[in-house]
């Protein structure tokens, strides 16, 4: 028999989810950023054509997002270094979640701020 | 067991629970059948089942033994969460009126809320929990200082009876078949630590790879969920360094 | 009567010995991208502040061997992680393992550091 989504509800496996997701849509990600930067291979030009479609504000909001996804796979994988090789207490995972999700969002913040 | 009367349910009035239980067979198929079970005060799942197997239907195949918090015999899936059931007030897990009841996940069923532990136990063997001697009976006792820093480790996770509630809960275990799980590893674990084991790289070999500790995502939900409040988790995260530390030192 | 050696020595299988070897390259590469991913972020965030025009980055990456080599570490660090993690999510969520699985994982790997390194040559050289 396979265990339920009742199994699943606790903090520690969201963490989990939050980290897979984000490394799969970043490896996803990763070549289109690679390709767009080699734009700049056919000068200056090609690349600012580029820059300038980035302005649309759906791909600003999409910077973003990935931004996030970075910040946020980057503390969880920090926070998953530090009870592997460090050996924090898992008990104290509360806190170790709250410092990696809050970081997340504090980079962010800082990044959509900075682009508006 | 006397019957249970209306005068007899302080608190709760003569009320009724709605439990579905688990039927089925070898063969995985099956379905959830319902009961109306009397609801006492202090009543735990164990008793519920109990009730169930003794008034409804004597054919309902269930496990447990000492009734008490001691044994892990009794571990099933209440409303979707391995639990020791003798432990396990009603009051507690209850949804509204309903109980879902069920056998433990991720081990294959040999009839309604009964489990094959086989693979449980093989995966404990595969992982080489077994202690390794050094010494003979003409040795010296070994001195192991309890405050060490080591034995500190396997004191912390020594208590694990086998009741299979982390391996029922670990998603690994249900995505990956050959992992090993978290009660083989700690116990492992707390061999890796023994100093007066003498299989430690056997061990650290047994648990290493896509079926060893390895796997482990750090989802903590065996950690979560186990009733002797074990960590697996901190175990297998000792694994992983002892492990590491073999494969950069060319021992593994 | 001697109890050593009562458990035979089994050696590590080759494929588990390759898999404990992966998650060790795998924590590495994690290690440095997690110095890599905070100067990146910090760096995004200065220089978006600035505008993002191709003059304004170009300018400060081209000829820049300081950048060319952290980006191309970046980029060697990427290649070993980023496959490692697909590879375990397509075991697990795709059952997906084996042979052909782990040539996919090593041709994702090539195929982004090439892509990497184009980048890193089109802005740093």
């Amino acid at each position: 028999m396979r265990s339920g989504w009742a199994n699943r509800g606790h903090p520690a496996f969201w963490a989990f989810v939050v980290h897979r997701i984000s490394g799969v849509l970043l490896a996803l990600f990763l070549p289109l950023h690679f390709l767009a930067l080699s734009q700049a291979i056919a000068g200056a030009g090609a690349l600012d054509a580029f820059l300038a479609w980035t302005r649309n504000p759906w791909v600003s909001a999409s910077e973003v997002a990935v931004v996030f996804l970075l910040a946020a796979h980057f503390t969880g994988g920090l926070r998953l270094l530090a009870i592997e090789f460090i050996g924090w207490k898992v008990e104290s995972q509360k806190a170790l979640l709250a410092l990696a999700g809050g970081g997340a969002v504090f980079f962010a913040l800082l990044f959509a701020l900075n682009l508006v | 067991m006397p019957e249970p009367s209306a005068a007899k349910n302080t608190g709760a009035g003569g009320a009724t629970l709605d439990v579905r239980v688990w039927r089925g067979g070898a063969d995985g198929e099956g379905r959830y059948q319902r009961f109306s079970v009397p609801r006492l005060a202090s009543q735990t799942v164990l008793d519920v089942v109990t009730w169930i197997q003794r008034h409804a239907d004597p054919s309902l195949a269930y496990r447990f033994a000492c009734r008490v918090g001691m044994c892990g015999s009794c571990a099933m899936s209440v409303n979707g969460v391995a639990r020791w059931t003798c432990r396990t007030h009603v009051a507690k897990v209850i949804e509204g009126e309903r109980l879902d009841i069920a056998p433990l996940a991720n081990l294959p069923v040999v009839r309604d809320l009964v489990t094959d532990m086989r693979e449980f136990f093989d995966k404990w063997a595969r992982a080489k929990g077994q202690f390794q001697p050094t010494a003979t009976r003409h040795d010296d006792f070994a001195v192991v200082r309890p405050e060490s820093q080591a034995r500190a480790q396997v004191d912390a996770a020594i208590e694990c009876i086998g009741c299979g509630v982390c391996y029922a809960s670990c998603e690994v275990v249900a995505w990956n078949p050959e992992y090993l799980g978290p009660a083989a590893l700690n116990r492992a674990w707390t061999l890796v630590r023994d100093e007066r084991d003498g299989a430690r790289l056997d061990r650290l070999a047994a648990v290493s790879g896509d079926a060893g500790c390895h796997a482990c995502h750090t989802h903590t939900t065996c950690t979560e969920r186990c009733p002797k409040h074990l960590s697996p988790t901190a175990s297998i995260a000792g694994l992983k360094r002892a492990t590491a530390l073999a494969i950069i030192k060319g021992d593994l | 009567m001697s109890t050593k050696g009562v458990l035979e020595r089994e050696p590590l299988s080759s494929r588990a010995r390759g898999e404990a070897r992966a998650w060790v390259a795998q924590r590495v590469s994690a290690a440095v991208l997690a110095l890599c991913v905070l100067v990146h972020l910090v760096t995004m965030i200065v220089a978006v502040r600035n505008g993002l025009s191709a003059d304004a980055i170009l300018d400060r990456t081209r000829g820049n061997l300081a950048w060319a080599a952290f980006y191309s570490v970046f980029v060697l660090a990427v290649g070993v992680h980023a496959p490692l993690g697909l590879r375990v999510v397509a075991a697990e969520w795709l059952q997906w393992r084996g042979r052909s699985a782990d040539i996919a994982c090593v041709a994702i790997g090539l195929a982004l550091i090439a892509l990497g390194a184009r980048a890193v040559a089109a802005v740093a050289l």
